[in-house]
């Protein structure tokens, strides 16, 4: 079954399809929640909401408003984001790690049992700095273009090319 | 649609990342269905990215933990209950709230980015008319130049082959300064400039007065010239890059006696 068949089969609650999806996806959503919450437990539980949050508005998801990643991606950002800014949450964590992806990555022992792990390190280890911001704002925090130059202070039209020229060096070595 | 381009340009890298507007994404989604190398380049880029995220994953979090969940959720909806016409209006009536909150979102999104486009249209603008401003000074200072007192006007006629032609000099003698009016001339090719010459007749003496090496990117093509001879005519030339110690009469393009008589 193909991808677009799965969703579909998906968004007319077929939980087996919907099985697969979350396999091909969680471990994604989970980083990026965990990269912004820094709590693996607290993680869990977002992780969770945010698969039973696209369970329950499967019909709202169009492909032409984008891909179904990036559909369950914004919706794991949004909910990590208001988990952060959430009473409880602030309360229990006084600060929070100022830490990037790419420290995560580093020192990440989950990683020893999944077969791009060599690459992966590789790859965070031999980013530039700039690359490692553009792709922490873009991917992981979900940083607008103009938020991401502001940033970077570079000009908006470099965000667009330069990330390309990140995310390039990155399909090189794990795809 | 030049697609290469399209694919190079990072737009296919900010539509996985879910930063493009509305527009773009239903624009790259079509692109899509017509160009199969960019769905190609679209899928490659995200399971790039899935990689990458996953790699940050502290540990995974099995389907099982919350597979009861969504049964549950399932079968709630196939049992309806008995129809409670409070919670039906009080669902539409939030329905309906949320549906204007949307509505209210879209378009203060909507008007923020004609703002942004009307800013940079607005910072466009003012360039230009910077620019604008900037040549009418120019402008005015060569006019008011132009128009002093006892400026002497030297007309400068096409030569043999080159009758097509002209020049003119306006030569303010109290600053020693001469005006090159060079329109009539013709850009000067690949190798070759323009030279100015002073000359005096008796006997036939020239002396340069300079290359002109801006000559092809110059809008208005009057060039201001310090002259400080006593000159009976002025010539111009066409020299081989750096320009010549003496005229190539050959190349004499123009030519002007002075008018003594003021």
């Amino acid at each position: 079954m193909n991808l677009e068949q799965l969703i579909l089969q998906f968004q007319k609650k077929d939980a087996k399809a919907f099985e697969t999806l979350y396999n091909m996806y969680s471990d994604s959503i989970h980083g990026v929640v965990y990269n912004i919450v820094r709590d693996s437990a607290i993680s869990d539980e977002v992780v969770q909401d945010v698969f039973l949050k696209a369970w329950s508005n499967a019909e709202s998801y169009s492909q032409k408003k984008g891909r179904f990643f990036t559909w369950v991606l914004n919706i794991a950002r949004n909910a990590a984001i208001d988990k952060i800014r959430s009473k409880a949450f602030k309360t229990s964590k006084q600060n929070l790690d100022v830490d990037f992806f790419v420290d995560i990555i580093a020192g990440n022992t989950n990683l020893e049992n999944q077969t791009d792990a060599i690459g992966i390190k590789k790859f965070v280890s031999q980013l530039g700095e700039k690359c490692k911001l553009i792709i922490e704002f873009l991917y992981f925090k979900g940083y607008t273009q103009k938020e991401v130059a502001e940033s970077l202070e570079i000009p908006i039209g470099t965000v667009k090319t330069r990330n390309r020229s990140c995310i390039q060096k990155l399909r090189d070595i794990v795809l | 649609m030049d697609i290469k381009a399209y694919i190079e340009s990072g737009i296919l890298e900010l539509y996985v990342a879910g930063q493009l507007s509305e527009k773009e994404n239903q624009e790259v989604y079509e692109l899509m269905q017509q160009h199969p190398e960019l769905l190609k380049e679209v899928l490659e880029i995200e399971a790039s990215i899935v990689k990458l995220t996953a790699a940050t994953s502290p540990n995974s979090v099995k389907f099982d933990a919350f597979k009861d969940k969504i049964t549950d959720a399932k079968v709630i909806q196939l049992n309806p209950k008995k129809t409670d016409w409070v919670t039906y209006s009080g669902w539409a009536a939030s329905i309906i709230l949320a549906g204007g909150l949307i509505w209210t979102l879209n378009n203060n999104t909507e008007l923020t980015n004609q703002i942004e486009t009307v800013s940079t249209e607005r910072q466009l603008l003012e360039i230009q008319i910077e620019k604008a401003r900037d040549n009418l000074a120019e402008t005015r200072r060569l006019l008011d130049a132009l128009r002093t007192k006892d400026i002497l006007t030297v007309p400068l006629n096409g030569q043999g082959n080159y009758d097509f032609a002209y020049a003119k000099v306006y030569w303010n003698k109290n600053d020693n300064t001469i005006y090159l009016d060079a329109k009539g001339l013709p850009n000067a090719p690949e190798g070759k400039v323009w030279q100015v010459w002073s000359l005096t007749l008796n006997p036939l003496t020239p002396t340069s007065l300079g290359i002109i090496d801006n000559f092809n990117t110059d809008d208005n093509k009057i060039f201001a010239i310090t002259n400080t001879n006593e000159s009976q005519a002025f010539g111009i030339t066409l020299e081989p890059d750096g320009g010549s110690a003496s005229p190539t009469m050959e190349q004499l393009y123009t030519l002007g006696v002075v008018n003594t008589a003021p």
